[in-house]
């Protein structure tokens, strides 16, 4: 089989530092705007009512900043997970349909080792921006601010313990992402059947290690920003988000490569797998997003319930229209639209709503982080827009630079010839 | 009236697959393969259209989802309003489990039901095994013979000369 190399041309890569350096102008002016204008954009938005903004003091930059940074940076580190999770359930699949778009997923592990950089460095300095229980004097029982509910957590919510869990998952995820990937550029490069059964072996440890650090990470990273609740959905809504995001991602990729003219073996049935993939975990997430609001909704007990009342009603309804649009953009539409066999395996109806789904799921992940933090004052401007596209460059430029890496088509794989034949 | 038919033996999957893409070409119409076992590809060589029970199952599944909101609106909200657990009569919420299920059951209903109606698959149906054997190892290609029309002798080397192992005749009486 003939191997194939992405190649990168540095009019590609400049695209993508232009992108970062854009994202780095706008976020900047939005800064600018909101230290000196003291957040007049929020207010255009908002449409707060004077009883409200009366003593009330509008969350400063910086905040918003920190929580911006930490929102996307959860976003592509799942997406970038997601990508080594995928090979790995394909191996302990068997599946061969997979292969040949393998190295794809496989290549979005690499953002991994700089979100884990970016991740620690945010929590050290945001900390308090991001997380309400990161407050000392809601532990002290004679401070006016003492919270025994969060008290009561500490063994779990500490500064030190967050700390080393964050550097375990990393640790743990890049550790087995790098063990697959050398395995997989070693198959390559040897040939035979040994490296498959050991990736197979590495992966059924990777699936373990995941079910339990996707769950606990999600959490870490966002269930704790609203201290006092608690869902035990949360992990697999997390995961959920995450994978359909990843998957999207995945398909995307492949796409796009397919119509620069790489990928030539990759046709309509191997598109039409990828789309059943997205368009079954786009249900998935809906279900797993239902079967939280509809419990909370029906108990209507007020400690649980807040959390949909901060996204629907409070807030001066400032979250309302995401709330529906997250509904519309993650389930409504790839459902009705990818669901006959055509739209499947055309790659312009893919490109559509995988696009749609990865802004979905940007603003689920916003819908889940911003009324915990910022409340009212959240805004889509430019720093939103700023950061993402920032971070998009950043993931981008380690995306590509992994993809590099290796050839395209795994030429040894033992399952290569039947990937070459799918057929669905 | 009695219908004639060749059939065409074959004991190898890719043989019979490249024998319809050929006899197709040389303009013979085959009335239908019988095989042991789902062969891939084969809807696409024999130019059998797709089905289209997926669209029966997407206004089955619209019929119950429809149905669903309905039967529960009216009567939750008009028939017999009560108050559930301090919520509104139209709930809409709480309607959706039972949605999504009348859905599914519509759509899954719908479809064996139309399924065995256009297959007529019911229990006195009668089916003409051609060939016994193509329940067992072999792949039997039926071609109808029109009287008078069909050259038997050219038929007979066209499928040998794709593979055929046996070339038989049957006669079917409906």
């Amino acid at each position: 089989m003939t191997e194939e190399r992405l190649i990168i041309d540095r009019k590609t890569n400049n695209k993508f530092f232009m992108m970062i350096a854009i994202g780095v102008v706008l976020l900047i002016v939005g800064i600018l705007f909101m230290a000196l204008g003291g957040g007049g954009e929020h207010h255009a938005e908002g449409g707060h009512g004077e009883g409200a903004a009366a003593g009330h003091e509008v969350a400063s930059w910086s905040k918003r900043l920190w929580v911006n940074l930490w929102f996307n940076n959860v976003y592509f580190t799942g997406i970038s997970l997601v990508g080594v999770f995928f090979v790995a359930v394909q191996y302990v699949a068997y599946a061969g349909w997979s292969v040949l778009i393998k190295r794809i997923p496989e290549a979005l592990g690499y953002y991994l080792p700089i979100g884990g950089i970016i991740m620690i460095l945010v929590f050290v300095f945001g900390q308090h921006d991001i997380f309400h229980w990161t407050h000392e004097t809601l532990y002290d029982v004679n401070h006016p601010d003492y919270d025994p509910i969060i008290a009561g957590k500490s063994g779990y919510l500490n500064f030190w313990f967050f700390l080393i869990r964050m550097i375990i998952y990393f640790a743990l995820w890049i550790f087995f992402f790098n063990w697959l990937r050398k395995n997989s550029i070693n198959e390559d490069l040897q040939g035979g059947t040994s490296h498959y059964h050991q990736s197979i072996r590495i992966s059924a440890m990777f699936l373990v290690v995941f079910g339990i650090t996707s769950s606990t990470s999600a959490w870490d990273w966002v269930l704790s920003i609203d201290t006092h609740w608690f869902s035990t959905m949360f992990g697999w809504y997390v995961f959920a988000s995450w994978w359909v995001s990843g998957l999207a991602a995945t398909t995307l990729a492949v796409i796009i490569l397919k119509q620069n003219g790489y990928l030539k073996m990759v046709n309509a049935n191997h598109l039409h797998d990828l789309g059943k993939f997205v368009f079954a975990f786009s249900i998935f997430w809906t279900y797993v997003w239902f079967s939280q609001f509809m419990l909370y909704w029906y108990a209507n007990i007020p400690e649980e319930v807040i959390y949909f009342n901060e996204r629907l009603g409070g807030n001066g309804g400032h979250y309302k229209w995401i709330f529906f649009t997250n509904l519309i953009i993650n389930f409504a539409f790839p459902f009705l639209v990818l669901m006959t066999r055509d739209a499947k395996r055309q790659m312009i109806m893919l490109k559509i709503v995988t696009i749609a789904i990865l802004i979905g799921h940007w603003l689920d992940f916003y819908m889940m982080m911003m009324p915990g933090t910022l409340r009212g004052d959240a805004g889509i401007g430019l720093i939103e827009i700023g950061t993402t596209i920032t971070f998009l460059g950043i993931f981008l430029l380690a995306f590509t630079k992994g993809l590099t890496k290796a050839s395209l088509v795994p030429v040894n794989h033992p399952f290569l010839e039947e990937s070459v034949h799918h057929h669905v | 009236m009695n219908k004639k038919f060749v059939l065409g033996i074959y004991d190898d999957e890719d043989v019979l697959l490249h024998a319809i893409e050929n006899i197709r070409a040389a303009g013979t119409n085959i009335h239908d393969v019988f095989s042991p076992y789902p062969i891939h590809g084969i809807d696409d060589v024999l130019g059998i259209k797709r089905s289209r029970l997926p669209i029966v199952a997407f206004f089955c599944g619209l019929f119950g989802t429809s149905f669903a909101l309905w039967m529960q609106i009216w009567m939750l909200g008009f028939d017999w309003p009560m108050i559930i657990g301090g919520k509104p009569h139209i709930a809409l919420p709480s309607f959706i489990p039972v949605t999504f299920e009348l859905t599914v059951l519509c759509a899954a209903f719908g479809m064996v039901i139309t399924f065995f109606i256009v297959t007529r698959l019911k229990p006195s149906l009668k089916v003409n095994v051609f060939d016994k054997r193509s329940t067992d190892d072999k792949f039997v290609m039926a071609i109808e013979v029109n009287e008078g029309v069909t050259d038997m002798n050219a038929l007979n080397n066209l499928l040998r000369s794709n593979g055929a192992i046996e070339v038989n005749e049957k006669e079917v009486i409906r």
